[in-house]
């Protein structure tokens, strides 16, 4: 789960973190007010939900309130794009506005997840307030890793290895010290799988700052932060990926036309992957989850209709030991109730198949089975390009 | 013969009074699984289906001799229990719970790493040992006794994989599904290091995805040490990247856990690799061929 930067900041600070001085606005005229506060001459940076901000214009310093007014105008006004965005970009609502840091030295911290070792991993480089991936393709010596092992948490001694590494000296590799231990003692408490600052600067009068802070919380730990939930920025997601979460679905909107709805993730990616081998384009991922239920079915169903690009709708579900008849139940259900004519094939397997293809064979939806994946994707392909072909003709 | 489980197995249920634990430890049963036992804090003493219920899983181990846990508590519970069967020293956990917090994982698998107690999952469909003994949630009507091994971080699409072998003559020995989440107890390489080891098994199908570099890690090993074929398939050849493909471990992030370096990684470790979902069965049928 994502939260904006001001949000991250109020939390690290709350860890003793130093963060810059900052206060979050939602209109031009609050941006006016809190540039004000910060003595007219301040940062204005657009919060979303994605990175490479900077390049897009996202962080811009003013120089008096009413500039910093200007540009907050500017910033509400359109859609922000970064190579992290994709090409439609998201919409800006709010604005942190922070004091200006006279910046020394630039470096990069963060705590994440190593998989191969199944432990966190700190992270540092005196590269810093660049993109890490880049400097960890082109000169990996340049970052500094440490896996921390989880009965003895982080230490100081260890931390203290990683500062001088990034050439901190004296007292400043010291705060760097306790900078490291608070990141750590941040992300377990807070259930994050990162937390990273880039940059963290050294101020041009030797004090160490979080410029910049991202952290994701993991989705699994959300029960026991219930705060979390009121901290998503809701216009930051999909409204349809939205809808999907208030039910459990695993939705992710990708751009064809054809709607995809599988139990399982592992065969619901695979599932994409069939239908543009058989040159179809899927229009979403939709994992109804391993033991999809009647009423899970029927609500990804209406998920997939509320997107209209979709033109066709595949259905691919593996159940086992689920049965097919329920399956067929709430495909009806949902389709019927919304008057669905677009082409459908469903391709289950499971217990009470026959059951399941007898429902959906009378329920009078231009809908066909089939027994196999391949064969199942072929099929909705064919019968879009027979749509489609129709329609022109009219 | 096989990995992990066979019909000496002892299963013992933690979260066995739930209503999927239920469901499925009547299913596993059904197959022929030897369920000694369940556990759920509270409801000791009690039997369900003539199964005895315990407080706790050092009582359930000491009256049953119990060797090989199933867990189906919710999450905020799950580490916790794959601790308590740790501590109760059995042989294998299998822990089927999806959704469990990354940081009780790390400080779980560590603790099993630290034992003699194996870890399979969380966030898998189990493990199955055709026609012998299942330990998971996976239909076992697909499964045929036989001769290769499968092992995936997937649920629904290892049915799938079975189900084509299975359609095309070949049976399993065992097929073990190792989850889906970024922290996890066996990984690849433990599960070809037992099927490179069982006189039964003859090949291995691998079902890789997207995220993290196991797939890569199990590439190399394979190059190295397997002594039998092994065919391979990846899913989410058209995923985008930065999206959590439903897996909390699907993701590909900073340029890692792309599926084409996959697929390199294991066709230069000599694995056949199926280039579509619906070739998984070929694929095998071809490496055992070229064997």
């Amino acid at each position: 789960m994502n939260i904006h930067e001001y949000q991250a900041k109020d939390i690290l600070s709350t860890y003793d973190v130093p963060v810059p001085r900052g206060r979050v606005a939602v209109t031009a005229e609050q941006v006016e007010r809190k540039a004000k506060m910060m003595g007219g001459h301040c940062v204005v940076k657009a919060q979303i939900y994605a990175g490479g901000r900077g390049k897009a214009g996202g962080i811009q310093v003013a120089h008096h309130p009413e500039q910093a007014r200007e540009i907050a105008k500017e910033m509400f006004a359109k859609r922000m794009v970064t190579p992290q965005t994709g090409p439609e970009g998201l919409k800006v609502r709010r604005i942190l506005v922070e004091e200006q840091i006279e910046v020394g030295r630039e470096y990069y911290v963060s705590i994440a997840l190593d998989r191969e070792s199944s432990r966190y991993c700190l992270i540092a480089s005196a590269e810093g307030g660049v993109d890490i991936e880049e400097v960890a393709e082109h000169s990996p010596e340049k970052i500094h890793k440490l896996l921390i092992d989880p009965y003895t948490g982080l230490r100081s001694y260890q931390a203290r290895k990683i500062a001088l590494a990034i050439g901190l000296k004296g007292a400043v590799a010291e705060d760097c010290v306790q900078f490291m231990l608070n990141l750590y003692r941040c992300c377990i408490e807070k259930d994050c799988s990162q937390v990273e600052i880039n940059p963290m600067v050294v101020t041009k009068s030797d004090w160490l700052l979080a410029l910049d802070a991202k952290i994701i919380f993991d989705d699994n730990a959300v029960f026991r932060h219930w705060e979390y939930h009121e901290m998503q920025d809701f216009s930051q997601m999909d409204p349809l990926e939205i809808s999907a979460a208030k039910f459990d679905l695993a939705y992710i909107k990708l751009g064809g036309d054809i709607g995809c709805m599988v139990n399982g993730a592992g065969l619901a990616m695979a599932t994409l992957d069939v239908l543009k081998e058989s040159g179809g384009e899927p229009a979403n991922f939709l994992d109804v989850g391993g033991g999809a239920t009647q009423e899970k079915v029927a609500e990804a169903f209406r998920i997939i209709l509320q997107d209209t690009d979709v033109k066709a709708i595949f259905v691919n579900i593996f159940g086992g030991i689920m049965r097919c008849d329920v399956i067929a139940n709430g495909i009806i259900e949902a389709a019927g109730d919304s008057g669905c004519t677009l082409p459908i094939v469903v391709r289950m397997d499971g217990s009470k198949v026959e059951e399941g293809k007898k429902l959906l064979a009378e329920s009078g939806l231009n809908v066909q089975t089939a027994d196999f994946l391949g064969e199942g994707a072929q099929l909705i392909v064919a019968m879009l390009k027979e749509a489609e072909a129709a329609e022109e003709a009219e | 013969m096989s990995i992990l489980i066979d019909a000496k197995s002892k299963v013992i249920v933690q979260g066995i009074t739930g209503r999927t634990g239920l469901f499925h430890a009547r299913e596993c049963k059904a197959y022929g699984t030897n369920i000694v036992g369940g556990v759920t804090p509270g409801k000791g003493g009690i039997h369900v289906d003539g199964i005895p219920v315990f407080d706790t899983m050092e009582e359930a181990v000491r009256v049953t001799g119990g060797n090989v846990s199933m867990i189906f508590v919710p999450p905020p519970g799950a580490a916790d229990a794959i601790l308590e069967a740790c501590e109760a020293q059995v042989d294998l956990v299998v822990c089927i719970t999806e959704g469990v917090p990354v940081t009780d994982m790390v400080m779980a698998r560590q603790v099993v790493a630290d034992s003699k107690t194996l870890l399979v999952g969380p966030n898998c469909p189990g493990l199955i040992t055709p026609g012998v003994c299942k330990v998971g949630i996976m239909p076992g009507y697909i499964h045929k006794p036989g001769k290769i091994g499968v092992v995936s971080r997937s649920g629904t699409l290892t049915y799938e994989a079975v189900k084509q072998l299975t359609d095309a003559g070949l049976g399993q020995s065992t097929c073990v599904g190792i989850g889906g989440d970024p922290i996890i107890g066996m990984k690849f390489i433990d599960v070809l290091q037992k099927f490179n080891e069982d006189p039964d098994t003859e090949g291995v199908l691998l079902i890789g995805e997207i995220g993290g570099t196991a797939e890569e890690e199990a590439a190399a090993w394979i190059k190295k040490h397997m002594r039998k074929p092994v065919a391979a398939f990846i899913a989410g050849l058209t995923a985008p990247p930065g999206r959590r493909m439903g897996h909390a471990g699907a993701i590909i992030s900073g340029g890692k856990g792309r599926a084409e370096d996959k697929i390199a990684a294991l066709n230069d470790g000599g694995v056949i690799v199926a280039t579509s979902p619906t070739g998984m069965g070929q694929a095998m049928q071809k490496a055992l061929e070229q064997a």
